[in-house]
């Protein structure tokens, strides 16, 4: 597809087919004090060496050096370059939306591929072509709850993402629909004493995360239990989709939900990511977006095409199942050649470097005096510590030693002050985590 | 296909078929042959109250996915489960095996509103001439 400007002949035509004489005539319902009157001051065009010389010194800029203890949702891992390789060639990095089945074989065997792995990882047995992101992609599993019960009061977990439950909220205050929150225990698992009493007849669903926000591995199969009694669904959020290699997946749910971006994905400034959507056949009608499906062409060959689009958007207009009418197809492609790189045994090895590095940095670091963990339920390469002091000021003195601290989740939970989450995936060494544990016991050290 | 003589329709191409104050609704030959292979049917849970003139379900077919509108008002007490395996029953025996659901009317007497066999006839003879002409 090409993107040519309109010339002034084509404008004034245009101009003279809807009736006005000029383009500003056409914006004179915009009030004259938000009109542009002169050209904006923009700096001139630079030549190719000056750009490059402009990015390698803003580039400098950019703190470096430093170890990050951060995860709470999007994670540090092992990329390669030949992910970024593929994801560049053309046919990929610029292709549209695969509507023309006949001239669109490789994006759509991709996305199949893509369905194809997250069906495997999740246990579930229908994958989406992608949604926006984890965040986005958990409010979509609880509408699609809410269509297949026809009910609207949803059960969730304080210890989901509190940014996902803030997402949740923001839709659902516009959609009457009741969200309850249900808390976690001293393992920092859901509460199922508490679950118990909320789940009525009337709820739709049960939100659970895990591993959750505190990092802590929820009972997924006795939570689903809980919900199928009053036959609510079972939602289960993942954020760090990489615990799939080590924890058991959550097939008895109903919906999963995942950010995708530990796979392959680097944490930029925060995205662009890529949602996982995974449901039970049964209720791949109701399921939002775009799917890719296995077909044969009229010759009997093997091939691929969009399939169930009359749920969607474009056809379905007000109707449609969901208003989610665009997938993240190359970071779905980032995340399929990332897997196929690390193949199976691979993400089961990367995984398991997660599991014993967080072990050893919990260990080390509830070693330094008045440092202790927050919860004792089982966890993946997050975990809650409790200091005795602030976090922030703990992380001032941690900075300095190029150390980026423990995130406070204080700020989410005010009865969780002095808690900070620490995440140490494959990529921190066991010098760093070492230099770690010193570091905090010499600011635990220093008088406030 | 004859449209059943005992049947009354609606424009959106809906059939009941009252029986004392139980009406059976489904869709016409005529709406399963526009609509081409059905592959999927979407209905409401047994208790659901219908109003006459809104969606009741819908129906998929591999063109698209079309609301079925209900022909009275009442509540849902049977489906026809069947459908969910067998959606071609639609095109194959619309007005006796492809039933939809069974309600209690509200008021029985209120379809009589709706169009007869013969009215029906008319209508979709007309809508096909238009389409062809």
């Amino acid at each position: 597809m090409r993107y040519l400007p309109k010339s002034p002949s084509e404008r004034q035509e245009m101009l003279s087919a809807i009736g006005v004489r000029s383009a500003e005539e056409l914006f004179a319902s915009i009030p004259a004090q938000f009109r542009l009157k002169e050209l904006l001051e923009l700096p001139g065009p630079l030549s190719e060496a000056e750009i490059i010389g402009f990015f390698t010194k803003r580039g400098a800029e950019n703190s470096i050096g430093y170890t990050s203890f951060l995860g709470a949702g999007v994670y540090n891992h092992l990329r390669s370059v030949v992910t970024d390789a593929i994801i560049q060639r053309g046919e990929f990095l610029t292709s549209y939306t695969p509507y023309q089945a006949e001239i669109s074989q490789g994006t759509l065997q991709a996305i199949f591929e893509f369905q194809t792995l997250m069906c495997q990882l999740t246990g579930q047995e229908v994958a989406n072509a992608s949604m926006y992101d984890g965040s986005t992609a958990l409010t979509e599993a609880v509408l699609m709850a809410d269509r297949i019960t026809g009910k609207r009061r949803v059960v969730m977990s304080r210890a989901v993402h509190p940014e996902y439950r803030q997402v949740l909220a923001t839709y659902a205050k516009n959609l009457d629909i009741e969200v309850v929150e249900v808390g976690y225990t001293a393992s920092g698992q859901m509460d199922l004493e508490a679950l118990r009493g909320l789940v009525h007849d009337d709820t739709s669903c049960v939100v659970t995360q895990s591993p959750n926000f505190f990092g802590v591995i929820e009972p997924v199969a006795e939570i689903t239990e809980i919900a199928h009694k009053l036959e609510a669904l079972s939602v289960v959020a993942i954020t760090e989709a990489v615990s799939l290699g080590a924890v058991k997946p959550p097939a008895e749910a109903d919906i999963v939900a995942m950010e995708g971006q530990s796979f392959g994905l680097a944490p930029s400034y925060g995205g662009p990511f890529v949602g996982v959507i995974a449901t039970r056949d049964k209720f791949v009608r109701q399921i939002p977006g775009r799917l890719a499906g296995q077909t044969v062409d009229g010759a009997g060959r093997r091939g691929f095409c969009l399939t169930l689009a009359t749920r969607e958007q474009h056809i379905r207009r007000e109707k449609a199942t969901s208003n989610i009418c665009t997938n993240q197809a190359l970071c779905a492609l980032a995340a399929t050649v990332h897997l196929c790189l690390l193949g199976k045994e691979g993400l089961k090895e990367m995984a398991a470097q997660n599991v014993a590095k967080a072990r050893f940095a919990a260990d080390l670091l509830t070693k330094v005096p008045g440092v202790k963990l927050a919860f004792s339920g089982p966890v993946f390469n997050e975990f809650v510590i409790e200091l005795p002091r602030s976090v922030k000021i703990v992380n001032a003195s941690l900075r300095r030693e190029k150390i980026i601290g423990p995130l406070a989740i204080g700020n989410w939970y005010s009865e969780l002050s002095k808690r900070g989450l620490v995440c140490v995936t494959e990529t921190t060494s066991r010098a760093e985590i070492e230099k770690f544990a010193a570091a905090l016991g010499r600011a635990l050290a220093e008088p406030l | 296909m004859a449209y059943p003589a005992n049947f009354r329709y609606t424009k959106e191409h809906e059939w009941i078929d009252v029986q004392g104050d139980t009406g059976t609704i489904g869709i016409t030959d005529y709406a399963q042959h526009e609509l081409g292979d059905v592959v999927f049917v979407e209905l409401p849970k047994i208790g659901t109250k219908l109003t006459a003139g809104k969606p009741l379900g819908t129906v998929e077919s591999v063109k698209a996915v079309s609301e079925i509108y209900s022909p009275a008002t009442g509540e849902v007490t049977a489906i026809n489960d069947t459908l969910a395996d067998s959606p071609e029953k639609i095109n194959t025996d619309p007005h006796a095996a492809a039933w939809l659901v069974k309600v209690k009317l509200a008021n029985p007497a209120d379809v009589s509103s709706l169009m007869d066999a013969a009215a029906y006839q008319s209508y979709v003879d007309a809508k096909d001439k238009e389409a062809h002409a």
